[in-house]
This record gives structure tokens, sequence and C-alpha cells, in this order.
């Protein structure tokens, strides 16, 4: 894919919110907060970082991967997904309808395009990352895993059992990330279940850490995600930190977890599209 | 077609809301009662309960099987725990904390688990647990209970906060008929026999006793007549109102919101073919995942309703 600027790609970025929102008020269910504050970190990743094959392998060979722990982002996973080239645009509005292959979580039952594992139930996408991770080391093929979870979701000792295994056996292929909007279902991570310094905690697992502060600004994304880049391939797993906000890009959302899982009503998605361009076309 | 159903409803309602005020009221009546939630308070209804007694309220956060170990401990320690999350996480994911800490312990306490099943709908079959009555019954010291409406929800919650043991408690997220009625005593392990009949025994349970009561009319229509026991306890089983039941009528369906393997029809069949064998016809998902869709459009899809009551008690009939 032709690199593209950073004003093409925040275009992208902002149809993907307009998808997103869309999609989820068209079924009046599934998670509109987290992949509007990750809009951003998506589109970047597949416009600009992936080394990927939209004409879809199971197997991944030769190319990089990226996996979505925390698979309630699905909306947001498909709108980029789509845009990209994996499958129609158009189909993006199935999302959560009978006979689907948009799945309310990401699933490979129904084949679709770009979606290697099942996700939903959380906690499970580092560990899997690592798998195939691994899988690559055996081939010799240099190319990166990527994986996304939430902030809530390191709540799951899962996370905690891959990560510590990522760094004993040097998986210095994977770069993780984490959408760290601070806001889970009941509320705000640090009233749920803190998780305290989590730098410190990643680097006490032997994590090389990659703060991304401006998670919300395209450049800054973009920025982070080369530094991620430099950083592999030298001995450590490498997370990356990446500040968003839940809801961004909709006054009205922003910041909050009442928008974790609540489809907008009709006047709402009206009042949030009107804050949104259309930049590429709706579906 | 205007049927002439034994049960009827004026409001509908979801059956985790009946977990949530039943929950409410039983820690109104014993300060032993305690709460624990992973992070789905809301989706659990619990709400009110932490409100009023937050000091008996646990929040684990995205973390199962630490909240099934903090409730064993919570257990020995003397208190009543209730655990809530959604169905697959308070089984699937937790099956050996479950297994060792609560069964084979024996410990007080209380596993309630909501979405259960295909009527969760549009999250998937991520969320869409089909097999946690099989799991759950595989336990010994653990008690199986999947009520059929709100008001027998709310019963049984009140009716295990009083029972001495490990309980599974199963119940959904879509509004659904209240057809049972209000303040009813919930007895563990009782069978109840809501429509007498003679041609044909329907056993179903949860959600699926609203189905077998349409299907009661609609076979009535054609001359059919059927009987519908609504089974709300697993386990322990109550063998001896199956047995009166297809010893009169001799032939039966099972319907449940669960894999036809290992579900409550797996549970009769044992029981028929040990002291009555008779043709007994499944209601219930036919070894396959669930998908995205609305609850009507997946019981459907999944040959779960009425209709499929319907055809399964004539394909029973028929084998008589
Ligand atoms: C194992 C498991 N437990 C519970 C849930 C229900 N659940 C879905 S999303 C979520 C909150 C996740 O928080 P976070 O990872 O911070 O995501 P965000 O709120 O930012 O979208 C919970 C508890 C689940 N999907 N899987």
């Amino acid at each position: 894919m032709e690199k593209q600027s950073i004003e093409q790609l925040q275009k992208v970025a902002t149809q993907l919110r307009r998808d997103v929102l869309r999609m989820v008020h068209a079924v009046q269910s599934g998670h509109p907060g987290a992949p509007l504050g990750c809009a951003e970190f998506f589109v970047a990743l597949y416009f600009d970082q992936l080394h990927h094959n939209p004409d879809f392998k199971m197997d991944g060979k030769g190319e990089d991967l990226f996996f979505l722990s925390n698979g309630h982002l699905s909306a947001g996973w498909y709108s980029v997904l789509a845009r990209s080239g994996y499958f129609p645009v158009e189909e993006l509005v199935t999302f959560r309808k009978l006979n689907s292959r948009l799945q309310g979580h990401p699933a490979t039952h129904e084949h679709l395009p770009g979606i290697r594992v099942a996700s939903g139930s959380l906690g499970q996408g580092l560990s899997v990352a690592i798998g195939v991770a691994e899988a690559k080391k055996i081939d010799k093929d240099e190319h990166l895993v990527y994986v996304m979870m939430g902030d809530g979701e390191l709540q799951e000792g899962q996370v905690w059992e891959a990560a510590m295994y990522a760094a004993h056996h040097k998986m210095d292929n994977i770069i993780a990330t984490i959408d760290y909007n601070g806001q889970q279902i009941d509320g705000p991570v640090s009233k749920i279940l803190d998780l305290k310094n989590l730098r410190a905690k990643w680097e006490a697992f032997g994590w090389e850490v990659n703060e991304i502060k401006e998670g919300n600004d395209m450049k800054s994304v973009l920025e982070g995600l080369e530094t991620a880049k430099s950083l592999a391939g030298k001995g450590k797993p490498v997370m990356n930190l990446l500040y968003t906000q839940m809801g961004y890009g909709v006054d009205f959302m922003v910041g909050t977890h009442k928008w974790h899982g609540s489809p907008p009503n009709d006047e709402q998605l009206a009042n949030a599209l009107g804050q949104l361009e259309e930049t590429l076309g709706d579906y | 077609m205007s049927l002439d159903l034994k049960f009827t409803y004026t409001e509908k309602k979801d059956t985790r809301s009946g977990f949530g005020d039943g929950f409410l009221e039983a820690g109104r009546k014993n300060p032993n009662v305690v709460g624990l939630c992973a992070d789905l308070i809301g989706s659990l209804k619990m709400g009110d309960f932490q409100k009023e007694f937050p000091e008996r309220f646990f929040q684990t956060g995205i973390a199962e099987a630490n909240m099934i170990g903090l409730s064993a401990g919570l257990a020995l320690g003397g208190k009543i725990p209730f655990a809530g999350t959604f169905a697959n996480f308070a089984t699937g994911r937790v099956y050996d904390q479950i297994r060792q800490s609560v069964a084979y312990s024996n410990k007080n306490v209380k596993i309630c688990a909501s979405h259960a099943g295909l009527t969760l709908g549009e999250d998937g079959a991520t969320h869409q647990i089909l097999e946690d009555l099989g799991m759950m019954k595989m336990l010994p010291h653990m008690t199986v209970i999947n009520p059929c409406d709100y008001n027998q929800t709310k019963a049984a919650t009140l009716a295990i906060a009083e029972y001495e043991g490990p309980v599974y408690l199963r119940f959904g997220r879509p509004s659904w008929p209240i057809f049972t009625p209000k303040d009813q005593k919930f007895e563990i392990g009782k069978a109840w026999k809501m429509i007498d009949g003679a041609d044909v025994s329907i056993f179903a349970t949860g959600h699926l006793v609203w189905e077998a009561v349409v299907a009661e009319a609609m076979l009535r229509a054609e001359g059919i007549s059927a009987e519908v026991i609504n089974i709300h306890t697993i386990k322990p089983l109550d063998e001896e109102a199956i047995l009166e039941s297809v010893k009169k009528t001799g032939c039966a369906v099972s319907a449940e919101e669960h894999q036809i393997n290992g579900g409550l029809g797996d549970s009769i069949a044992q029981v028929l073919s040990r002291h009555n064998p008779a043709p007994l016809e499944y209601v219930g998902v036919n070894d396959s995942f669930g998908e995205s869709g609305t609850p009507t459009q997946l019981l459907e899809k999944y040959g779960l309703n009425a209709e499929n009551i319907v055809k399964a008690a004539k394909a029973a009939l028929a084998r008589k």
C-alpha cells in the first residue's frame, strides 16, 4: 500500500468513527466507546504500519499480523478491515445481524477475512499472539505480531501468565498495545480494580514499555508505532501504553464508561455524525 | 392465529431482573448474604444490593477465577456468597476453580449466571454459552437451576439463599413473558406440572417453558393433548414426576436453550432408559455454536421455538 499523508489517514479515522456509530446504531447493540478512542490506532496500523495482505491467508506467513484481544471493539476493527480492502465496505451493514460474517464479537467461524481467532471473552488474545509469534520464529519469518488489549482486560490473570512467558522466551517479535482509556463497564478502572503503575508492572515482567501519550493524535500514534517497531528484535517483547479517550470524536461520548456498550439513539446519532465529516463515503 | 393459552401474561421482563430483585430481598432477610461481581453489576442487576449493602458487596474487576476463589473463602467464613457474571464466564472460564474450591470442597457458593443461551442475541457465539448446564450438572454436590420467567427466577433466588450447598443458577437477558405467579413458592428439585395432558409429556426448562406453553395450545388445536412440566431444577432431577408423566403419556419431548449433548434431555433419557424406555424427542441446539441475531430469529433458526416443540411432539407420538 502506498504511504498516505497524516491528513489522509485522519480522514480514514473520521470515516471509521462514522462507520462505528452507524453500525451500532443500526442494530441498537454493540460497543461504540472504545473503537471511537482507537480510531487513530486502527488506521495508523492498517494503513501505515502493517506489512499485510488483504488477500487473506489464515496462516499469515510472510506478513505482519494483528489480533484484537478486546473483541468488543469489533465495529472498529471491521471498519478498518473493510476500508483497507479485506471485504466489501457494504458488508458493514450486516454487523450483528442474522447470517452475517460480522459477528458481534470477532469470529473465524463465518470466515470473515482478516480474523484469525475468535475473541470477546477477554484475556486470551496475548497468548494466541505469542503462539503464532513462536511459529514465526521457527519459520525464521521476521514479520511482527501485533495485539491489542483493553486496560480493564488486564485484570484477567491469563494476561500476566502470557506476559511472563513472552519475556522469558524473549518474544521480541511481539508488539502489544493497551488501549489505556481508563474506563471499563462498571466505571473508571481506577475505581473498579486499580492497575496502579502499569509501566512499572510491565517492566517488572520484563517488557520494553513505550508510552504513546497522545493516542488520539494521528502524528503521535504514527511516531509511537514507529518507535515500537524500532524496539522490536532486541530480545524483549514490546508494550505500547496507548493513552486514548473512550468515545473520542463525539463531544457527548468522550471520556466516560457510559458509552462502553450503549448504542446512540436516532437523535444522538444525528448529533454525533454532525461532528464527523463524511470523508470516504458512508457504506 | 389466536391460541387458547393455559397461561397468559400481561407483562414481559428479563429473568436477570428477577434475580436482582430476589438477591436484594435475600440480602434484607439474611445479613450473611453477600455479593460479588466481575465488572458486570449493571448487566447482572446487582446494583440495588450493592447500593443498600456496600460493605457486603465485592467488585472483583474482570477476574472471574479470582471471584470464584474469593467466594469459596467467604463461604467457609460463614457467608453466603452470590457470585454473578455472564454464564460463559461463570462456568467454562472458571470450571476448575468451581470444581476444586466450590464443588469438591462443598462450599455454600451461589454461582449466578446471566445472559445464558442463544437469547442473549447480538453479542454472538463467544458469549452464548450452550454447554453450561451440562458442565455444571456433571459436578458432584452441585445443584443446577434454570427458572423460566421473572417471578420464578426471583423465587428461585430466594430459595437458594436458604439452601446450604453449591448452586448454579442460570438466567437470561431478553425481555420474556411473565406467566407464573408472583410470590410463588420455589421448591428446589420439585418439578411443576403446569398443564395436564394425556398424549405426550413436554419437559421444558428456562425460557423454553414459555415456548412449551404455546406449543401445548397449538397441539390442542390439532386434537393432541400435551402435558407440560416445568423442570426448573435440572439437578437434582425430579425423576418421580418424569416417570409418572411418561407412564401416562407414553412419550416425551425435552426442550431447553442448550446443547442437546449433555443437557436436560440427556438427563431425562437416563431416567427413561433405566425405568421406562419410551420415545423421547429433543428440542435443543444440535451440536453447533450460535451466532448474532435477535432472540426470536435465533430461536427459530436453531429450532428452539414453539413450532419446533410441536414438531417434536408429533415425532414422539408417531414413535409410540
Ligand atoms: C472474560 C470476560 N469477562 C467479562 C466480559 C464482559 N466485558 C466485556 S467488555 C468488559 C470491560 C472491558 O474493559 P476494557 O478492557 O477496559 O475495555 P473498554 O471498557 O475500554 O472498552 C467486560 C467486563 C468479557 N467479555 N470477558
